[in-house]
């Protein structure tokens, strides 16, 4: 998958994570793909509800030693 | 992109781990794009105080009261553990260690983010409180009438 910008919130909790990501998507255009790096499980509960509440697409995420890869698509385009 | 959906608290509580409840769901629900009004009423009024001693046009009675729970963010205590001060240091410390954001920092946050803050004008007059007495994060002075219609379009609406 190409990723257009990578968000580092290991060592952040919630709601960092989605207040950081909210911030982040605004910054690509619509179609492109925002990575966000994470330790607390939440994100993996609460990126898809973010996701589906302002119009984004919630791509999946892998999970690897504790350490969380979260992608989503800006909607829009 | 989803229709606009509204969110209303009511930080009725002045206690610390509250206060943060509260502001961790303002804080998510904006990031949503949710529009976030919160309404601070008794106690939850310290949490937006500036906690300055001046005596302003409180009664003496007042005064007292104030001076037995200043005002302001980073006074506020936890409802449980506070143990003189000790459990709620300590609570600090962890959060900060966790790169939690302290209640100040949320404040600040949520502002930034665009979260309305409504202050309670009968709690005000009950304990003395003018408006030069909160931050100017403050958007407006109202009262029960104002907080019910924002609450009857919202639909998510916490009493905290």
């Amino acid at each position: 998958m190409q990723v257009d910008k990578t968000l580092d919130c290991i060592g952040l909790y919630c709601p960092m994570p989605i207040v950081k990501t909210a911030q982040a998507i605004n910054s690509l255009e619509p179609g492109q793909v925002l990575e966000v790096l994470a330790d607390d499980p939440g994100i993996k509960s609460d990126m898809p509800a973010w996701a589906g509440k302002t119009g984004n697409e919630f791509l999946g995420f892998e999970e690897e030693s504790g350490e969380i890869k979260v992608w989503v698509r800006k909607g829009g385009g | 992109m989803a229709e606009q959906e509204n969110m209303t608290l009511i930080v009725f509580s002045g206690d610390l781990d509250k206060a943060l409840a509260a502001f961790n769901l303002a804080n998510s629900g904006a990031s949503m794009g949710m529009k976030v009004d919160m309404f601070f009423t008794f106690w939850g009024l310290s949490v937006i105080e500036k906690g300055g001693l001046e005596k302003g046009k409180k009664s003496p009675m007042q005064y007292m009261m104030g001076l037995m729970n200043r005002g302001g963010a980073d006074r506020r205590k936890l409802s449980k553990m506070n143990m003189g001060g000790m459990g709620t240091h300590t609570m600090k410390g962890l959060m900060k260690r966790f790169h939690m954001l302290s209640l100040a920092d949320s404040i600040a946050l949520a502002k930034e983010q665009g979260v309305r803050f409504l202050a309670c004008t009968t709690s005000m007059a009950i304990m003395g409180l003018e408006e030069k007495d909160f931050i100017d994060a403050v958007d407006e002075y109202v009262g029960a009438a104002t907080y019910l219609s924002l609450a009857t379009e919202a639909k998510v609406n916490l009493f905290i």
